[in-house]
Order: structure tokens, then C-alpha cells, then sequence
């Protein structure tokens, strides 16, 4: 890329908007999902009988719907960074990108 | 015996506990039975092969420069690609061992699912469109992008080949047994099939052929995973409770027959419903969940498929597809275990005098097909478990040929003046290669214990390749050296902290109990943070003058990183 395109870039208010919001908006879905994944391995580490408890006097355990609720929680999360990053994200982007190379 | 003994000893206890579970679900497929020859599912295969071929001659035609050998010339959609990862990424020791997991442990198998799903998140929020803004070929493209690239790259090709190196080792033994078992083919015959597949595909169709392969295969796994999930639910009324509590009965009852007293009895079937002994000591289980998930995001032969969509909102849908179709696939499979225990452990014809699955714990899924949908149906999952091997296989090689065609011939020997046609010739040739050194490892790995690999693959790449790739892509002030060293510092203690600990010191190399020096499960927690650690300490403390210019680079690389501008367009020759 040739040094004036990034620092026509560099001086676009919105390229440091994008950055900040995408990056922010990132690593707090990072933090939600190391959350989620580590909360459920340490209750199985030190509070097995919690997920071994039955609901509503079935063989089902808490456990289970725990369980497929990570699976299900990791699809959704995913989903709701790309929906963004490929709408509100990718327009400010493909601004920025017009902007720079007028 | 004095205390902190005791617990070293239960400390490796455990870990050995999670090994095992890690080897009924993982890489090893275990000494294989040979089973008369199934004709029925030869057939099948046979049918894959030829149509799989005819694809390849397809590709054929469109491989011609090098962009189209590693990346299919950047056409592939973002929904094709999401299905080729998912092929990727969903390996028969997957499919059977997940499902045996769950029909020998019920939830324990759950919670190893879940681990190799939670690292696509990652990929998405911090590499996806990075990767694709970035990068060409390899992920190495992208690690080195403002560094020197003589050391980044012999460092990014190292940790590529040594993943795929103990990636390939467990897909071909794990191939020739499961071949033996399903087809009653013999083991070397079995390998020697998979490896010359895999080059043809590879060799003549490059990515373009090797996505199709995985797309299809992909599209085959699900649908017949599908249709025997659905055909246990079907025979509960669709009452996941129904399921569970005869599951439950079904357990009880065969502790009872082992002899066990009424209470035990209960209290062994009620245990399928919850943690058990997958989990007991929690630094194993932190380091080994660390492992799973951030050894995704460091994967050579995942990473390189997000070269092959033509801009990073199609590299975001297909990780999206990806991680819904793989996410789909752990929730059938889970299913499937469980649908084994009521239909497969209650069935005389599946079971030896001993009460033992005939052929082998990891026949749970493929007895089950045949319970549910009869001969047919089980050659067409022994068939489709084949094609599984042979599209991760041959994703890997291509992988691996590319790290060393792109990464050290085109860039390191030739300094970026390689034309397409000697580059792709080189790739070819590399391909062979690796064919060749694919089938003798596996042959002579036939009777080793591999059950260590694939989780050592993961390791390995969550402590060099995703430490690397991160901060360099994240962090202003990493530097050619702190990268280099950093990484390989990673690698090397992941791969020595491995070799010490009870998987390996005990279980393969025959040392006695309890003398393991590393007493954990996997050494990401610890590689993990030697990596990161290395990679910040010798970048503060680099005052070089090449220092100062990878660190004036990052402007830029960030600028085309998060807009995408002056990204390659891959299909550019």
C-alpha cells in the first residue's frame, strides 16, 4: 500500500471510530465466551452434583440443557459478531474506503 | 508415602483419567479387529471415489497458477466454505469417538465436544477478517507481514509442518484401522489407499478439488448423522426424557448383570447423566480446554481455508457456517451416543460373549446405523467415514505442501521472486513428498500409541502459531525477534512438556506409573503462556534497527487489516 493511502486513512476520523468499536465490540464477545466456556468447565470441576441434579423429577439433569446451552450460546454469539461486522461494520469500512481512495 | 507425593500421584491419576477419555474420543481408534469384507460399503466408496475423481479432473482444468493450487482462485462462497471447514474440522475420530464417548461416559463425552467447538468464536472476533485482509496463501503471509521474512517464515513453516506432521500421524493410523474394521481391508492396504487418494486429489485438483471433496463429505456426514438422530428421537415420540430414562435403565441394568448390588446398580446408571471422571483436577482441565480452543484459531490447514473466499465478509459467514454446521454435528453425535447405549448395548448380534462392542469400543456409531437403517445404511456410513479421513487428509497435505512451496521456496530461497508456474511445480512435488513420508509414518505408527496426537496437534498450534499470528496482527510493539523466539519457544515446550507427561513418559514410552515429570493432561496453559511471555519479553527488550522498522510497519498493516484496502485479491494472477 503507498504511504499517502494510509495516512490519508490515518487522519479519517471514522477509520479510528471502526477500529475502536470493532475491536472493542470483539473483545468483549472474547471475554463472554472464555466466561461462559471456563464457568462451565469449573462447575464441572468442583460442582459436579449441581449438574447432576434432576429437574422436575425426570432422569434429565441440569446438566444437559447446560450443556447444549454452551453449544447453542457459541453458535448465537458467533452470529451476532458477523451480522454486525458484516452490516454496521462493513458500511463504515467501505466509507473509510472511498474516503482514502478519491 | 508423604503427602505431596500422594499428590503428584492423584494429580497424574487424573490426568491419565482424562487421557483415556481423550483416547476414546480422539485420534486413537485402538487396535482394530479385521471384519469380513463388507462389499456394501466398498461399493459405496467406490462410488465416492469416482465421483470425487470426476471433480478432480474438473478442478483440473482450472488449476493453473499458483493462486488456484493454494486457494481456488478466491471464488469459493462463504456458505461453500463454511461446509469445507466443517469438513475440515469434523474427522471420523470425531464422529466414532465422540459418539463411544458419550455411550460410555453420557455427559463426560458432552463436555469434550463442547471444547473443540468454543474455539470459533475466538477465530471469528480476533482473526477471521484479519486473516482474509491480510494474507494470500498462508497463514504465514499474514504473521509475517511487516516482519523480516526470512526468520518469520521458517518459523510459521515449522510450527505449520510439526501441526500437521502429528495431525497426519492420527489420521493415517486412524484410517487403517477403522478401514480394517469397517472394510476388512488390511491396514497397510487401507493406508497406502488413503495416501495415494489424497495426492491425486491434491496433485491435479489443488484447493478447488480438496474444497469439494470436504464440501461433499460434509454434506454426506450431516445427512446421515441426521438420519439416525432423528430415527433414535423417532423411537422416544421425539422425548429427549424418554431417551435419557431408558438410558438410564439400559446402564443400571448392566451394572446390575456385572454383579453389582441394587443401590450401586442406580447410582452407576444415573451417572451417564452427569460430570463424572473426565474432570478431576482442574488445572488438567483449564490446560486441556485452552488447548482445544485456542489451538483452533493457530490450525495451518483451517487458517489457510480463509484464503480461499474473496473478502472477509464472506471469511466471517464461513466461519459463522462453520461453527452452526460443527455445532449441529457435536448435538447429533451426542444423540447418536446415546441412541448406542439403548439400541446397540441392549442388541446380542453387535455385542461379544463378554458383553464388549464387537470390533472395538468405537463401533458405537456404526452399530447403531445398522441398527437403525440395516446393512445398506451402514455401508453408506462406513463409506462416508472413509471419505471423512481422506478430505482432512487431504487438506493437511495441501497445507503442508504450501508452507513449504510458499513460506521457504518462493519467499525465503527465492525472496519473493518465484514465478507462479515454478512455485506450483515445487507445491506438486512437496505434495508427493509428503504422500509418501504420510503413508510410511503411518505404517509405522500401526501399533503405537498415538492416543496423544491430536490433542499434541492442538497444543502445539495454541502455544506457537495463535500467540504469533495474535500479537502480531494486535500488538504495535511485537517485533521480528520477539515473534521468532517467542514462538519457538512455544513449540518447543509444548511439544517437551508433552513428551514428560503421563500420555507420553507413561502410557507410550512404558515408564513406570506416577514418574511422569509434567503431571497434567496438555501443556497449553503452560506453552501458552511461555509463547505470549517470549514473544512481549524479547520485543521490549529488541533495540535493533529492524526493531524500529517492524514496529513503523503496523500503521499500515492495521490500516489494510480492519478496512481491507490493498488486500489481495486472491483470484489476481
Amino acid at each position: 500500500m503507498q504511504p499517502d493511502l494510509t495516512t490519508r486513512v490515518l487522519s479519517d476520523p471514522k477509520y479510528h471510530e471502526l477500529k475502536q468499536k470493532r475491536t472493542r465490540f470483539g473483545l468483549w464477545l472474547t471475554l463472554a465466551m472464555l466466561v461462559v466456556y471456563y464457568g462451565f468447565i469449573l462447575l464441572v470441576a468442583f460442582d459436579k452434583p449441581f449438574l447432576a441434579t434432576p429437574i422436575a423429577g425426570g432422569v434429565t439433569t441440569i446438566g444437559m440443557p447446560l450443556g447444549l446451552g454452551v453449544i447453542v450460546f457459541t453458535i448465537v454469539i458467533t452470529a451476532i459478531y458477523v451480522r454486525r461486522a458484516n452490516g454496521e461494520y462493513d458500511e463504515l469500512s467501505e466509507q473509510i474506503a472511498q474516503g482514502a481512495l478519491k | 508415602m508423604s503427602r505431596s507425593l500422594l499428590r503428584a500421584v492423584l494429580a497424574g491419576a487424573a490426568a491419565l483419567a482424562v487421557v483415556e477419555l481423550a483416547r476414546a474420543a480422539g485420534a486413537d481408534l485402538g487396535q482394530a479387529e479385521k471384519q469380513p469384507t463388507n462389499w456394501t460399503a466398498i461399493g459405496m466408496f467406490a462410488a465416492f471415489v469416482v465421483g470425487t475423481l470426476f471433480i478432480t479432473k474438473w478442478a483440473a482444468r482450472r488449476t493453473k497458477s499458483a493462486a488456484d493450487f493454494y486457494t481456488a482462485g478466491g471464488g469459493i462462497t462463504g456458505f461453500q466454505n463454511g461446509l469445507a471447514i466443517a469438513g475440515d474440522y469434523m474427522s471420523a475420530a470425531s464422529f466414532l469417538g465422540i459418539s463411544a464417548a458419550v455411550m460410555v461416559g453420557g455427559f463426560d463425552g458432552l463436555i469434550y465436544s463442547i471444547g473443540f467447538l468454543v474455539g470459533w468464536p475466538i477465530v471469528t472476533f480476533l482473526l477471521a477478517e484479519r486473516l482474509r485482509n491480510l494474507g494470500k496463501f498462508t497463514f504465514a503471509d499474514v504473521a509475517a507481514f511487516r516482519f523480516d521474512q526470512t526468520p518469520m517464515r521458517v518459523f510459521a513453516a515449522s510450527g505449520t509442518l510439526v501441526v500437521v506432521a502429528f495431525y497426519l500421524i492420527a489420521q493415517m493410523v486412524g484410517a487403517g484401522q477403522l478401514i480394517k474394521l469397517l472394510f476388512g481391508l488390511e491396514y497397510w492396504i487401507a493406508v497406502v489407499i488413503v495416501g495415494a487418494l489424497m495426492m491425486v486429489y491434491v496433485l491435479f485438483g489443488g484447493m478447488t478439488a480438496t474444497t469439494w471433496v470436504q464440501i461433499i463429505k460434509a454434506g454426506l456426514l450431516l445427512a446421515g448423522a441426521t438420519f439416525m438422530a432423528l430415527m433414535v428421537l423417532w423411537n422416544f415420540g421425539f422425548s429427549p426424557e424418554a431417551m435419557f430414562a431408558k438410558a438410564v435403565e439400559v446402564k443400571t441394568g448392566l451394572a446390575r448383570a456385572g454383579g453389582m448390588t441394587p443401590e450401586k446398580a442406580v447410582q452407576q446408571g444415573v451417572s451417564i447423566m452427569g460430570p463424572g471422571g473426565f474432570i478431576k483436577d482442574p488445572i488438567s482441565a483449564i490446560s486441556f480446554g485452552m488447548a482445544l480452543m485456542f489451538g483452533t484459531a493457530g490450525l495451518p490447514h483451517i487458517l489457510m481455508r480463509f484464503f480461499t473466499v474473496p473478502n472477509a465478509k464472506q471469511a466471517r459467514k464461513s466461519v459463522l457456517w462453520a461453527t452452526t454446521w460443527i455445532g449441529y454435528f457435536y448435538v447429533l453425535t451426542f444423540i447418536i451416543g446415546f441412541g448406542a447405549i439403548t439400541f446397540v448395548l441392549t442388541d446380542p448380534q453387535f455385542l461379544d460373549v463378554k458383553g464388549a462392542l464387537l470390533g472395538g469400543g468405537n463401533m458405537a456409531a456404526v452399530h447403531l446405523a445398522k441398527a437403525v437403517g440395516g446393512n445398506v445404511f451402514l455401508g453408506f456410513i462406513s463409506a462416508v467415514a472413509f471419505a471423512t479421513i481422506l478430505a482432512v487428509v487431504a487438506g493437511l497435505t495441501l497445507s503442508g505442501a504450501s508452507a513449504v512451496s510458499h513460506d521457504i521456496y518462493a519467499t525465503v530461497l527465492k525472496k519473493g521472486r518465484a514465478d507462479s508456474a515454478s512455485e506450483l511445480k515445487v507445491s506438486r512435488v512437496t505434495t508427493v513428498v509428503l504422500g509418501f513420508i504420510a503413508v510410511l509414518l503411518g505404517i509405522a505408527f500401526e501399533k503405537q500409541n498415538i492416543a496423544f496426537m491430536v490433542s499434541l496437534a492442538f497444543a502445539i498450534a495454541a502455544s506457537a502459531n495463535f500467540p504469533v499470528l495474535l500479537m502480531s496482527v494486535l500488538w504495535k510493539d511485537c517485533t521480528t525477534k520477539g515473534a521468532v523466539i517467542g514462538g519457538f519457544l512455544g513449540l518447543i515446550s509444548s511439544v517437551a512438556l508433552t513428551i514428560v507427561s503421563p500420555a507420553v513418559w507413561e502410557a507410550t514410552l512404558g515408564n513406570p506409573k506416577g514418574s511422569a515429570l509434567f503431571p497434567y493432561a496438555s501443556p497449553a496453559l503452560f506453552s501458552m503462556a511461555i509463547g505470549f511471555i517470549g514473544i512481549w519479553l524479547f520485543s521490549v527488550l529488541d533495540r535493533s534497527r529492524r526493531a524500529a522498522e517492524d514496529r513503523s510497519g503496523f500503521a499500515a498493516q492495521q490500516v489494510r487489516s480492519e478496512t481491507g484496502i490493498g488486500a489481495a485479491t486472491a483470484a489476481a494472477h
